[in-house]
């Protein structure tokens, strides 16, 4: 429906270091009274970025080097937490497009496919050269190929996981799954009605 | 073969195996809340599609709804807008809406195992993480994002990738003193917060089979935060004794039917898992957590870590969380000033929940010091119905307890219960996340209701036991 093919990112890359990165911290539940999912990019990982600048510190979210930067490099365990899609929401609406690191929460992967930004994975040894890289330098393009499953920039070049269906529904260009989940409408009926209780056991 | 009964019960609602390599698994239950659902409801209108089955689908109000006041219209004005936009969705789909003024409104994961809606065998997913919750009737509960509830709207079905399966067994007793909490909080401090990651949890042995239905949804409840998507306990007969009249739960004519069902879908007695851990119930204490992900706890008279416990790679995390709680290795948690005591959310709002504090409190001299404020917020309207008919709602107040209305209150602070600068709570909540309660500099205890009353009443982190000398 939506989807389209997503086979190659390129742009320039920014780390958030740290590993159980929550769904708290990149956008707080105080931000989600709202019934769209417009403005989050601007709260993106807000209290951190307040927090660091308080310390005179610049959150790399906020640094001027960084800011049109697509591809984000995090650690361990990223997006922890809530299963609020409000998080990768707030991620893709700052203008990132793919997301590479060590590992996700399950629920935070998924959301992620479902709004078409893949979530790679590479080892701790490359997620370290690839984050050192990015704030040596900021100018530096990525470049990562879901066919190839290769990430490059410059003399750079990382292999990174990804799970075989994810790839085939960014290639594909079917990571909306509604129309797919739809097809099958004649077994969705057969499957409900074989169930016991779905009438409320009336 | 012999088979568990995430197998079993993820098979039977197997549509088909898509194309990506995942299932699409039909869903028994479907709970939405007004957070996550408005914009399922727009892309389902905006590609023309309708709501395929509304008569699986229920709706309540829960994570924005005041404590203090449910009148409408809200005075935030965009709660009021989340809240009217879930009314006027299920009013034009059709779907059963427990609003405020049902009588049946409050915490989905309350409401729902409240009202029979929660059943063995089932797959069950609601927009949010502690679906996990509803595991403990042995059923597949997955929390999903709002493009799940898309899908689920759209189709009854979601994509779903297969779990392993771990088998977290614990044998013998619980010492008194410790609770269903202390469980959940023991298994994440052993596993990790990343450990479940892949893995659906059975939870098994002696303290399972002897747990209530409330205390198996307390631990189900936090499998999500020990990284599991979801947790499970076989149905037994407590389950079954449980549901037995419940609204929406099997008829007396049809119980007989419900249960053959319900006991074939249960784990076989020589059933595979693909992760085996087992803990003696001994080695469980009373805990608290200390840091800003679950899994930083110890036990209440313990130390608190040196950061050269932890790997190389752990470290700054840990370092990030002690300047973040203002705490020093190596000393105690006894002892330190709380500002806010919490008892409820959907880990700890239902009624024993409130009765065991009752039971500790209404004998205990003593009352809450000027310097806390504390809240006792019902899980669901029932739940808050129940204690003022039995006239618990005066002893709280009585002893200097704020008695509030039904709803998620302070566990994620998207309503007016907030808690202000750095101030401490003690909270019966799932999450100790930095801001999690509703200010960015706030801090969060988690512990038991038990040791959360402990501490309203002394205005410090207590050992609970003592204080009410349990045991």
């Amino acid at each position: 429906m939506n989807s389209s093919s997503i086979i190659k990112i390129t742009g320039t890359g920014v780390a958030v270091r740290g590993n159980d990165i929550d769904t708290d911290r990149i956008i707080p539940a105080r931000f989600l009274t709202k019934i769209t999912f417009e403005g989050l990019g601007a709260e993106v990982f807000t209290d951190d970025r307040k927090q660091l600048a308080d310390k005179g510190e610049t959150h790399p979210f906020d640094q001027e080097a960084h800011k049109n930067s697509s591809i984000l490099f995090v650690n361990k365990n990223f997006g922890c937490g809530s299963s609020r899609e409000h998080a990768p929401q707030a991620i893709k609406r700052h203008g990132i497009d793919c997301i590479i690191g060590e590992s996700y929460s399950e629920i935070f992967f998924g959301n992620n496919v479902a709004i078409g930004v893949p979530c790679l994975k590479v080892s701790e040894s490359d997620i370290a050269r690839l984050q050192d890289k990015c704030e040596q330098d900021p100018n530096c393009e990525f470049s990562v190929d879901l066919y190839t499953l290769e990430i490059k920039a410059n003399d750079l070049s990382v292999k990174a996981e990804f799970p075989e269906g994810a790839r085939q529904q960014f290639m594909g260009g079917t990571w909306d799954v509604t129309a797919e989940l739809l097809q099958n409408d004649s077994e969705i009926t057969s499957t409900a009605e074989a169930l016991p209780y779905f009438n409320h056991w009336k | 073969m012999a088979k568990n009964l995430y197998n079993k019960v993820f098979e039977k609602h197997t549509v088909k195996k898509l194309s990506s390599g995942q299932y699409q698994l039909f869903m028994g239950l479907h709970m939405i809340h007004e957070v996550t659902s408005p914009q399922a409801f727009d892309m389902i209108e905006e590609r023309g599609l309708n709501v395929r089955y509304p008569h699986r689908t229920f709706a309540t109000v829960d994570h924005i709804i005041p404590t203090d006041n449910q009148a409408r219209p809200l005075r935030d004005t965009m709660a009021e807008e989340m809240f009217n936009a879930l009314e006027t969705n299920t009013a034009a789909n059709g779907i059963e809406f427990f609003n405020t003024a049902s009588g049946k409104q409050g915490i989905v994961h309350i409401i729902a195992p409240e009202q029979g809606l929660t059943q063995p065998g089932m797959t069950i997913c609601c927009g949010d993480s502690h679906t996990s919750t509803h595991g403990a009737f042995g059923s597949l509960a997955f929390g999903i994002g709002t493009s799940q509830v898309r899908d689920v709207l759209a189709t009854q079905t979601l994509a779903a990738a297969k779990l392993k399966v771990r088998r977290v067994e614990i044998n013998g007793t619980l010492r008194p003193g410790i609770y269903a909490k202390d469980v959940a909080l023991f298994i994440i401090n052993r596993l990790g917060v990343k450990g479940g990651v892949g893995f659906a949890y059975e939870y098994a042995g002696d303290v399972f089979d002897n747990m209530t239905m409330d205390e198996r949804m307390t631990v189900c409840n936090m499998a999500i935060e020990g990284g599991a998507r979801i947790g499970y306990v076989n149905p037994d007969q407590t389950t079954y004794d449980y549901l037995a009249g419940r609204p929406y739960a099997p008829s007396e004519e049809k119980m007989n039917d419900a249960i053959s069902y319900w006991d074939s879908i249960r784990s076989d007695e020589n059933a595979e898992y693909d992760d085996v851990v087992i803990y003696d119930a001994n080695n469980i204490e009373p805990f608290v957590t200390w840091g800003i992900a679950p899994d930083q706890s110890v036990a209440v008279n313990a130390c608190l870590p040196s950061e050269d416990d932890f790997s190389d790679n752990d470290k700054p995390l840990i370092k990030e969380a002690y300047e973040y709680m203002a705490f020093t290795p190596g000393e105690k948690l006894i002892g330190k000033d709380v500002d806010v005591a919490f008892i409820g959310s959907c880990t700890n709002g239902r009624l024993s929940d409130f009765e065991e504090v009752i039971s500790l409190i209404k004998d205990s001299e003593l009352k809450v010091p000027a310097s806390v404020k504390a809240l006792i917020v019902p899980g669901s309207q029932e739940v808050r119905q129940e204690l003022i008919s039995k006239g618990y709602d005066k002893i709280f107040e009585d002893k200097g307890f704020e008695f509030r209305e039904a709803g998620c209150s302070m566990c994620l602070a998207m309503n007016p219960d907030k808690l202000i600068g750095n101030q401490i709570c003690a909270s019966t909540s799932n999450r100790n996340f930095k801001g999690r309660q509703g200010s960015s500099t706030g801090r969060t205890l988690l512990m038991s209701p038990a040791m959360v009353a402990a501490a309203a009443l002394t205005g410090k982190v207590v050992d609970a036991r003592e204080t009410f000398s349990i045991g």
